[in-house]
């Protein structure tokens, strides 16, 4: 399929678009791959695999530096998948967008280089009871070194969580909220605006952590108007070791650099350095140019196919595997909310998640069982462990047919 | 499907089913608590411990049915035996389900259902989880005896 031009976007050809990721013809135990993962990581597109094979083949040279013909192209290539992500997350310039390894480092940087010198004792970091543990534990550790507190705005029985508790932990203590646009554990889409504004009516900043969300539907971070917002590469069907941090200009500006080393500096001198302008001052050493080439690639035909043409397929899809997954006797779904995407956490009565994955993965499906690196959101739900089927703009009702089949098969072997 | 049924045996799903010395035991002279942080297996490991025997051996805890049923099977094949014994049963089991597979194994009766875990490299560390339990659980008993 064309995917930069406008008849892509007109239909949405879920077998020409599955003809575009090389990995999905392949199979899995001899049956074919159902890869239903999609929330630790997602397939890559040709395009992709072919942007990062064609800078290595054609153009590989490091960036900034050199004068010469390829450190040019490469340089104008890397700058090029920064607008890119810029215009991508709707930001109002290229340097607004600092190149990270995975949204784990974006969230550091800001915990680091933003919140620790706001924090200390009597000040507090405000987070939600579905983050990741990537939103978590950056903050448990500021927190730790300053002597501020972590607060935490619980969630109800749907998964959703309680704006008005959120509200109510916002103070003049809170630092940062930081805050997930979409729960990896339960799916659950978070009323991201409505919470920016909340905080920022309280003079507290936001940190968004768009992992999740950002391969399911369109962001745009004027609109949320949040401070900083967080994404990785390999959820976007782009490589792993890139991903982005968006911060706004008057934000970024007035924080000190996260780590230091070259091409972060203006100057260096055994006195001194000085810092190098916005976003380089937060790029130390040699960033992952074929990452960023790659997710520039991957961008593009993300918005070739059309974020809200995925987010159409995906909801189908979802009703569809609820539906089929609850059909399977003893089952249950955790995390209903009301406004959910592409993710259907469930348990099955007498077997343990392990196994579930262990014997779907036999007939070629491939799930994500574990505590899914959120053990508050278990432990509020009460189970050590789900099983985790996670949706892209591939997945078809073939393949989560093949999911309810296999968790019938589950039924024979534990019966 | 014969490698999900190598791994899933009629004994495994069994003691699964059933899992035998499944409760706590009161007074137990040695116990240790198990943990598998990636996948949040927990289980409680009980002994009674007298001159040098291992009288008696209980475990309560979740996990997924290779954890329980290695757990089940290992409070069953301990009970009676020296601590050396245990020990050593530990070197045994933990060579059959690390040597790779279609490589010979050692016959460890009714232990030797869980060597299909071999096939299956994440699910090793499921089968092991009991067994670093007993050897924590042993090592304390150490601790304490040359106290």
């Amino acid at each position: 399929m064309s995917v930069t031009g406008s008849a892509a976007q007109a239909v949405f050809d879920v077998e020409a678009i599955r003809a575009d990721f090389p990995i999905l013809g392949r199979r899995v135990h001899g049956r074919p791959l159902a890869y239903l993962d999609n929330a630790a990581t997602t397939q890559k597109p040709r395009a992709v695999i072919e942007a990062i094979s064609g800078y290595y083949t054609e153009f590989n040279a490091n960036v900034h530096r050199g004068v010469h013909e390829l450190s040019e192209r490469a340089t104008a290539a890397f700058e090029a998948a920064r607008a890119r992500a810029a215009a991508f997350l709707g930001a109002a310039h290229p340097h607004e967008i600092v190149f990270t390894r995975n949204a784990t480092e974006a969230i550091n940087l800001v915990a680091h280089a933003f919140a620790r010198p706001r924090l200390g004792p009597g000040r507090e970091v405000l987070v939600t009871a579905m983050e990741h543990h990537s939103n978590i534990v950056p903050w448990q550790l500021a927190c730790e070194a300053t002597g501020a507190v972590l607060r935490v705005a619980p969630i109800d029985d749907r998964g959703e969580l309680i704006v008005d508790e959120f509200e109510r932990l916002l103070g003049p203590a809170t630092a940062i909220a930081a805050v997930t646009h979409m729960s990896n554990a339960l799916g659950t889409i978070v009323p991201v605006r409505e919470l920016t504004a909340l905080a920022h009516g309280r003079g507290v900043p936001v940190l968004i952590d768009g992992s999740q969300a950002a391969y399911h539907m369109p962001v745009d971070v004027q609109s949320i108007g949040c401070d900083f917002y967080a994404v990785t590469g390999h959820k976007l069907y782009g490589p792993t070791g890139i991903g982005a941090l968006y911060g706004r200009t008057d934000r970024l500006d007035a924080m000190p650099p996260f780590l230091g080393g070259g091409d972060m500096i203006s100057t260096v001198t055994f006195e001194r350095s000085t810092w190098n302008a916005l976003p380089y001052k937060f790029e130390a050493g040699t960033p992952d140019i074929a990452g960023a080439i790659g997710l520039h690639a991957a961008l593009d035909y993300l918005d070739g196919v059309g974020l809200p043409q995925v987010a159409a397929h995906e909801r189908d899809l979802l009703e569809y595997a609820t539906d089929g997954v609850s059909s399977v006797p003893g089952t249950r779904v955790i995390g209903t909310a009301r406004d959910k995407a592409s993710i259907l956490s469930f348990v099955m009565d007498g077997v343990h998640p392990h196994d579930i994955g262990t014997v779907v993965d036999q007939e070629g499906v491939a799930i994500r069982t574990g505590h899914h690196c959120a053990q508050p959101v278990m432990a509020r739900f009460g189970v050590p462990a789900t099983a985790r089927a996670s949706l892209a703009m591939y997945n078809t009702r073939a393949d989560v047919d093949a999911l309810v089949r296999a968790l019938q098969r589950v039924r024979e072997v534990f019966a | 499907m014969s490698e999900l049924s190598e791994l899933y045996q009629e004994v495994i799903l069994d003691h699964n089913r059933r899992p035998r010395n499944f409760h706590a035991l009161a007074g137990a002279s040695h116990s240790a608590e198990g943990y598998n942080p990636l996948c949040g297996d927990r289980l409680t490991l009980y002994l009674d411990v007298e001159a040098d025997v291992i009288t008696d051996a209980a475990f309560e805890g979740a996990g997924c049915a290779i954890s329980k049923a290695s757990a089940s099977l290992m409070t069953d094949a301990i009970k009676g035996r020296t601590v050396a014994e245990a020990r050593a049963l530990f070197e045994r089991f933990h060579r059959m389900v690390t040597t790779p597979p279609g490589e010979a194994i050692e016959d460890l009766g009714k232990l030797s259902a869980l060597g299909g875990v071999r096939e299956f490299p994440v699910r090793v560390k499921c089968a092991s989880l009991a067994w670093h339990t007993l050897k924590a659980a042993l090592e304390r008993q150490q601790q304490t005896s040359t106290e």
